[in-house]
């Protein structure tokens, strides 16, 4: 009896904690996914209001494999992966490696090469933009100094727009990636690198085979967070190419907004958010499954 | 022994500070062109320093232009730090309760949470921005900070911690007759400080930097943070300004650069939470 009484009282001090957390959790994330799946199946528009709204079943899903737009910005989204995230992962763990014990000013160089990631992404791609200008950018001047006559007009290029919002990519995400690199590699023992240098290992070898193998498991959740933040990518794309030219650069987030908010397509961008939450929910699920057996070898 | 050690040593860092230049340039360029007139901005190689320099471009983006960028620079600031207080509050009392309370349905709830967590903003700005307009702050500052008010990432940190928390702390606590929000105030969120950092850090990075919903949920430019009233200088001024796009560019990010600055270790930490288990 007393202790039905006592389980009571916390209950009520744990819902009064909890409360107002859960009760605007609710309002401005649970019943919006909710509704945003419901919005996914109709033509909802802006102008014709929520009264005006018609289910249409899976004519959004059935758009979006005709639509040269969405299918042109999910094929530039995996480009954008394959191009950044190899690059991000192997400069990252061999920079991480030398910074971490073998240099001067150490900390002085990993905060600079974080400060990317705490920059305002606005003002990186302004900053970028007119880095990048054609004639008068300090890109293309270097170019030409070296002895090029064409470099190439990056931006405005259908060619270069997508590579040159990777190489931004890569340059705001290296910082991130080579700090968690660097608390990973804390973590391996010392005795492997004494053992092996006894053996007449060299620097590369232990590298090979010492660094590379024992940093798996943050190389493995590296990758899924940089795939997942790519597949998000939407402030560099919008500023400095809006998408273009044409279709060149343009991006599932990117291509989300401008359906939902510029054509007023707001179904159709909801069923798109929707397909890329799925990507991600993937993704997500196949990390937990590996993380699991990978937390069993240890 | 030690003299091809200290060679080796010296080349490395060499290296290291060509690859830590390249990803400062950037950076460089902005902070010297921010001072220049708009004819020396695009020189070639870069002059660090000019007699020409002066606080011209920031004055005039400061003050002069309409809206100016120290109005932008308010909104932002009113925008983060409500919005982290909010979620520091919210989410640590939250985390409690999942981490040391017993109620029913606790679980289920912190499932919901979780799976949550990897919702990008892209499906919630459809429906949040029909609920804006509903419940009117759509084109308010409310519509920036409200949703930001109720983190489950942040919720998710705080219990993460709490649950290392050893629970005899809590049973001393309530053994002396302390009330459940004393036991919270007193005893557990004084040691919750490096978590509260954490969160802190996190969320005032995050909102600072916004982008998308402000893009979406702002229409009047005087309610404009810095990130879309920069966006939106650049679609006015055209080419003819490069100086002052670039000092805005400055303006925007010089804040969190300082703070980063004196709390580097501190930031780095944060940021990087959670993401090396042992």
């Amino acid at each position: 009896m007393g202790q039905t009484k006592k389980k009571k009282k916390i209950n009520w001090t744990a819902w009064l904690f909890i409360g107002p957390n859960y009760i605007g959790f609710i309002v401005f994330i649970l019943i919006p996914v909710v509704f945003s799946l419901i919005v996914s199946f109709t033509d909802f528009n802006i102008f014709k209001g929520l009264s005006g709204m018609r289910f249409v079943g899976f004519d959004n899903i059935k758009e979006m494999f005709s639509d040269v737009w969405f299918t042109s910005a999910v094929k530039n989204n995996l480009l954008f992966i394959l191009g950044t995230i190899p690059v991000l992962i192997m400069v990252s763990m061999v920079v991480a490696t030398i910074l971490n014990n073998k240099v001067y000013l150490k900390n002085t160089m990993r905060a600079i090469v974080f400060l990317p990631y705490i920059s305002s992404v606005v003002a990186i791609s302004v900053v970028w933009m007119k880095l990048y200008n054609p004639s008068k950018g300090q890109i293309n001047q270097l170019l030409m100094w070296f002895g090029m006559d064409n470099p190439p007009s990056w931006l405005a290029s259908t060619t270069w727009a997508l590579p040159a919002l990777m190489l931004v990519g890569i340059w705001m995400g290296l910082g991130y990636n080579i700090v968690v690199y660097m608390a990973g590699l804390q973590t391996i023992d010392r005795a492997l690198y004494e053992s092996a240098q006894i053996d007449g290992a060299n620097g590369v070898q232990m590298f090979r085979h010492i660094t590379v193998p024992m940093l798996s498991s943050t190389t493995f959740f590296l990758m899924i967070t940089n795939i997942i933040g790519s597949f998000q990518t939407f402030g560099t794309v919008n500023i400095m190419t809006d998408g273009g030219p044409g279709k060149a650069s343009t991006v599932i987030a990117q291509y989300i907004y401008v359906a939902g908010f510029r054509y007023h397509k707001m179904g159709y961008a909801a069923a798109m958010a929707w397909v890329l939450l799925i990507f991600i929910f993937c993704i997500t699920l196949f990390q937990w499954k590996l993380q699991k057996r990978y937390e069993n070898n240890f | 022994m030690g003299t091809p050690k200290t060679i080796k040593k010296v080349l490395l860092t060499i290296m290291m500070l060509v690859f830590s230049g390249m990803i400062l340039y950037p950076f460089i360029w902005m902070f010297a062109s921010s001072f220049k007139p708009l004819a020396e901005v695009y020189e070639f190689p870069m002059k660090l320093i000019s007699k020409n320099m002066s606080l011209n471009n920031l004055k005039e983006v400061l003050f002069e232009q309409t809206p100016s960028f120290m109005l932008y620079f308010k909104n932002t600031t009113i925008t983060t730090v409500v919005s982290v207080v909010g979620t520091l509050f919210t989410s640590s009392m939250a985390g409690y309760a999942f981490a040391k309370m017993r109620f029913k349905g606790r679980n289920q709830l912190f499932l919901i949470y979780l799976i949550t967590m990897m919702v990008p903003f892209q499906v919630l700005m459809v429906p949040q921005f029909i609920l804006f307009k509903y419940v009117h702050i759509f084109n308010t500052l409310w519509a920036l900070i409200l949703p930001r008010v109720f983190s489950p990432l942040s919720t998710f940190l705080m219990r993460q911690f709490f649950v290392d928390i050893p629970n005899s702390i809590i049973e001393a606590g309530r053994i002396d007759g302390a009330k459940e929000t004393t036991i919270f105030w007193k005893l557990v969120l004084p040691l919750a400080k490096p978590a509260m950092a954490t969160i802190v850090i996190l969320n005032f990075v995050w909102r600072w930097n916004e982008y998308e919903a402000p893009l979406i949920f702002l229409t009047d430019k005087k309610l404009y943070t810095l990130t879309v009233g920069l966006t939106n200088f650049i679609d006015e001024a055209g080419v003819a300004m490069d100086n002052l796009i670039i000092a805005g560019a400055m303006v925007a990010l010089i804040p969190m650069l300082i703070i980063f600055l004196i709390g580097q270790k501190y930031m780095i930490e944060g940021l990087t939470a959670g993401s090396v288990k042992g």
